[in-house]
């Protein structure tokens, strides 16, 4: 069921991110496709919005990149509860590094490895 | 001091009109499965050509089609007066490093996708001039340099346009002298610089097609022709899209032209099968099909008489990125087999 | 184009920059981008939006059962979800690498672009292919083309949040 609930979750934050590309005039990329869905997911995950969204949808809510802004933004929140304004500065890149960590390594180690095909 | 060779407003009309002596092609894999592969003198297993990056591949595709034409006139590269050639990157290093290679005088050109027109136009009054015996021109682009350069990584997962146009991996070389056998260059058309505001990358035909019937009209003021004068009417890279816009602009002006008027960037894949979207693009477009296809054309007496737009987009990716439109060019050359 | 001979002499003849925007104007008064418009194949906003919700969709699922997996062997819910992200970013670079996730993305849109594996691909499809370009200014300083900004701007917003937060309580 889980699974079903993260299919569909996960497919309507796709569908947005297309409509936004098919259907406004700019020449929008995937670089401002990720940017805008990482800081509106911080923005909704603040406001409160988007952890129901994640109980909901689980990884249908947290695999999408909004989900990384998600999990920013939580971590700050945590952060500066318990640590204060240091929090702020500290929260959002600690609860964010296994991804960003993950993606450097293997980011690397692959480019490394193998070469573009074309 | 009068110019004897003007006509018109801004047409040269060459008084002894050089020969096109010989030509070669090189194209990749993709364009060798298209439908005009046969006409190609060689296809690439792969788009590496033996080499180690996209760049050096079409570097080597550079240098085999200008030895090759050389090859085919039966001369030798000390035999050529002068190398004209450019291509698509930046500083355009793959004629500068095949100029190095070759060790001919060497004259490096920019016109965007319009250089090989340019190159033949500029040829033929080096030629016309007295300046020269033995000229080669000499062109290429390269789908994957060409793709990161001016927009995404090619293993990146984007989706192009349906506007978008697929850049020809290949060389072309065109060697010209003052006499010999085969079609001659009669008149040439310097493009102008048209810029019809046009600001998306993936949208070149648009951006190009104003530029390429302000020359065609301008020849044909010139010239005293009209559309029916020419066996055939070819621009270089303006796909589906811009052959379309271009059709419509010349309809506007009076100039039916819809029997005769094709596009290389349309001519050189099947784009239902070959998923190139609105057509292919690339200096190597209009050079490749050419020096294969229409040089054959000339050959078996098709055609008698046509006229080349080189079409070039100065598209650069930092002026886009500050909000510049993309400017447009097209330099005409008319071609007749006396 | 300059018809200032004519226009007598109150007029400033126009000076070359004035000209190259009125020539652009010319273009643009003609509607040129309207017909240019009329001409233009449509992407087909449909087929796109199905395959992007399709294509998300199944990424998103292949996530939620490889943190069930984690939770099944026992790892509480928060390193499950990390654990997967791991998992996830590793199966991006991977495809990319080989040369699937571009004909992926060709197909999928925004449905590849967003999810986690998407962001993997932006990392790892520079850092490739600018190899030849050696290993600092190559791969290293090309990996974060796309990567460098959604860093950028996701630490911006979290940093901003917690000053939010913090001026509140």
């Amino acid at each position: 069921m889980s699974v079903v609930m993260a299919f569909i979750i996960g497919g309507l934050i796709c569908l947005v991110g297309q409509l936004i590309m098919d259907l406004t005039p700019y020449n929008v990329t995937p670089a401002h496709i990720l940017v805008g869905f990482v800081t509106g997911g911080a923005v909704l995950s603040a406001l409160g919005i988007y952890g129901p969204l994640v109980k909901i949808g689980g990884a249908g809510a947290t695999i999408p990149i909004s989900g990384f802004g998600h999990t920013l933004a939580q971590g700050t929140l945590e952060a500066v509860q318990s640590q204060g304004l240091l929090g702020a500065f500290t929260g959002g890149v600690t609860a964010g590094a296994a991804g960003v960590a993950a993606a450097v390594i293997f980011g690397y180690v692959i480019a490394v490895l193998f070469n573009p095909q074309g | 001091m009068s110019a004897p060779k003007r006509i018109g407003k801004s047409t040269v009309q060459f008084s002894n009109p050089p020969v096109i002596v010989a030509t070669a092609s090189v194209v990749g894999p993709k364009e060798g499965e298209g439908p005009l592969g046969k006409t190609f003198d060689m296809v690439t297993q792969d788009s590496y050509f033996g080499q180690e990056s996209w760049e050096k591949a079409e570097r080597k595709m550079l240098e085999e089609a200008v030895k090759m034409v050389i090859n085919k006139a039966r001369l030798k590269p000390q035999d050529i007066d002068v190398f004209l050639a450019g291509d698509l990157l930046n500083q355009t290093i793959s004629a500068n490093y095949a100029a190095r290679t070759l060790g001919i005088p060497f004259l490096g050109l920019y016109g965007a996708c319009s250089t090989m027109y340019e190159s033949m136009a500029i040829a033929s009054m080096i030629i016309d001039g007295g300046f020269a015996h033995h000229v080669v021109t000499a062109v290429s682009s390269h789908y994957d340099t060409a793709e990161r350069q001016y927009r995404f990584p090619t293993e990146q997962g984007v989706q192009r346009p349906q506007t978008a146009q697929w850049t020809v991996s290949g060389a072309a070389a065109v060697l010209l002298a003052p006499a010999g056998n085969g079609p001659r260059i009669t008149h040439a058309t310097i493009g102008k610089v048209v810029d019809a505001g046009i600001k998306d990358p993936n949208d070149m035909g648009s951006a190009m097609a104003p530029a390429a019937v302000d020359t065609i009209v301008r020849n044909f003021q010139d010239t005293g022709r009209s559309p029916v004068d020419y066996d055939l009417i070819v621009t270089g890279d303006l796909g589906k899209v811009g052959h379309t816009i271009a059709t419509k602009l010349l309809q506007q002006q009076q100039y039916d032209v819809s029997n005769n008027y094709n596009d290389c960037g349309i001519m050189i894949y099947d784009h239902e099968r070959q998923d190139t979207h609105a057509g292919g693009s690339g200096c190597a477009c209009s050079g490749v099909v050419f020096a294969g296809h229409l040089m054959g054309q000339f050959n078996n007496g098709k055609i008698k008489r046509m006229l080349g737009v080189g079409t070039g987009a100065l598209l650069s990716p930092t002026a886009i990125q500050q909000g510049e439109s993309i400017p447009g060019i097209g330099h005409g050359v008319v071609i007749e087999m006396l | 184009m300059a018809n200032n001979k004519q226009q007598g002499p109150p007029k400033k003849p126009l000076t070359l920059t004035e000209q190259v925007m009125q020539q652009k104007q010319a273009y643009d008064q003609k509607a040129y981008k309207q017909l240019a418009d009329s001409v233009k194949p449509k992407n087909n906003v449909l087929v796109n939006a199905i395959n992007a919700f399709w294509v998300g969709g199944t990424i998103s699922a292949i996530g939620q059962i490889i943190t069930l997996m984690f939770t099944a062997n026992g790892l509480p819910p928060k390193d499950a979800a990390s654990a997967t992200v791991i998992v996830m970013v590793f199966l991006g670079t991977f495809l990319t690498g080989l040369g699937v996730y571009d004909r992926i993305g060709k197909m999928a849109g925004a449905g590849s672009i967003i999810p986690i594996t998407g962001f993997a691909n932006s990392i790892v499809s520079p850092a490739m292919e600018y190899k030849r370009e050696g290993f600092v200014f190559g791969v290293a300083a090309k990996m974060f083309s796309i990567a460098g900004p959604v860093l950028v701007y996701g630490f911006i917003i979290s940093v901003v949040i917690g000053l939010i937060a913090y001026l509140i309580s």
